[in-house]
């Protein structure tokens, strides 16, 4: 898995425009458990990163993570800008300290799962994008050079999502709903699993 | 006039923030710098770190700043904005846990006696204890 500068370019461009066409459903899924309004902010956070792809594609890669963190955090307007912001800004830090990519692609997806996990004071099991998070991480750690990494964390994501719908929230406004927040996907988790599909498809269309 | 801390209000509306800003200054007076911001960037039901940042900016003091937040997104977002604060800024400034409105006027009254920032914020939050 290599990572050339157009590579990249389109990887973000298709995250984007996949979390943006999802953005009904995330608010669906938000309504449902949530105060509806994580499609709107994730498609006003992905809108402005795509405003800045040429900026933000002729960075360096860690400067560049931390480009689409910054203006995440920035635009998105609801506690998935700080999260899903965190994750890029720590992933660009980890690689701006001597990580490298492919090699160290699960420390520094770690680095950023910490990062969430800090910011949001969450774990997994409560029902969050740790959810989807945490278990690509570990696939990431235990599939890394084999050839069927992508398929598998396609699977993984997929799976781990689901496994969100009987959980019960703890943690965010889902939690105000006790044990009726069960049945339902998690909206963050679902955005998560939107990004991580989109970066694999990306890349199998790249390889 | 000697500096008191500020208050800081973030909500997720706009009209709650302002409300909110009007009872501190009815109940307390304009000896406390009050500042407040609610609303996402699209002006929604949200918050903006951005606009936390800049009323963290506009109310400063050298005493510290106390932010009182309502809902989940108001907390991470104003602990966003502090982090992306000046460094120098950063340690003197507290996220409150305490209800917005009565946090505000009990964080403001005791901020008027000259406390510190770790007074005000302990005040406030009295409030959510059991």
């Amino acid at each position: 898995m290599s990572l050339q500068p157009e590579t990249f370019r389109s990887l973000i461009k298709v995250a984007a425009e996949q979390v943006i066409a999802s953005a009904p459903e995330l608010t669906t899924l938000d309504q449902a458990i949530g105060d509806g309004d994580h499609g709107s902010n994730m498609k006003r956070g992905c809108e402005a990163v795509l405003g800045k792809l040429d900026a933000i594609s002729a960075q360096p890669l860690d400067e560049a993570l931390k480009m689409i963190g910054k203006t995440l955090v920035m635009t998105v307007g609801g506690a998935s800008g700080p999260l899903y912001g965190s994750f890029f800004l720590a992933a660009g830090e980890a690689l701006s300290h001597d990580k490298h990519l492919p090699d160290d692609l699960a420390d520094v997806f770690g680095s950023a799962v910490d990062a969430v996990s800090a910011r949001g004071r969450s774990h997994v099991g409560e029902k969050t994008m740790l959810d989807v998070l945490v278990p690509v991480l570990e696939t990431l750690k235990a599939a890394a050079g084999q050839p069927d990494l992508i398929a598998r964390i396609r699977t993984t994501a997929t799976d781990a999502l689901a496994r969100t719908a009987p959980m019960q929230a703890t943690k965010g406004r889902a939690s105000f709903l006790g044990p009726r927040s069960i049945g339902h996907l998690d909206p963050g988790a679902r955005s998560s699993c939107v990004l991580v599909q989109a970066v694999c498809a990306s890349l199998e269309g790249k390889q | 006039m000697t500096e008191t801390v500020s208050i800081v209000i973030v909500s997720h509306s706009q009209d709650i923030a302002k409300g909110t800003a009007d009872m501190v200054r009815q109940m307390v007076g304009s000896e406390v710098k009050v500042a407040f911001c609610g609303g996402n960037p699209d002006g929604g039901l949200g918050t903006s770190v951005p606009l936390i940042m800049d009323a963290i900016n506009d109310a400063w003091s050298a005493k510290g700043v106390a932010i009182l937040v309502d809902l989940g997104g108001a907390e991470t977002n104003s602990e966003m904005a502090v982090e992306m604060l000046e460094p120098a800024r950063r340690d003197l400034v507290v996220v409150c846990n305490a209800p917005i409105v009565e946090g505000a006027v009990m964080a403001a009254t005791e901020a008027a006696g000259g406390s510190s920032l770790a007074q005000v914020k302990a005040v406030a939050e009295e409030l959510s204890a059991d």
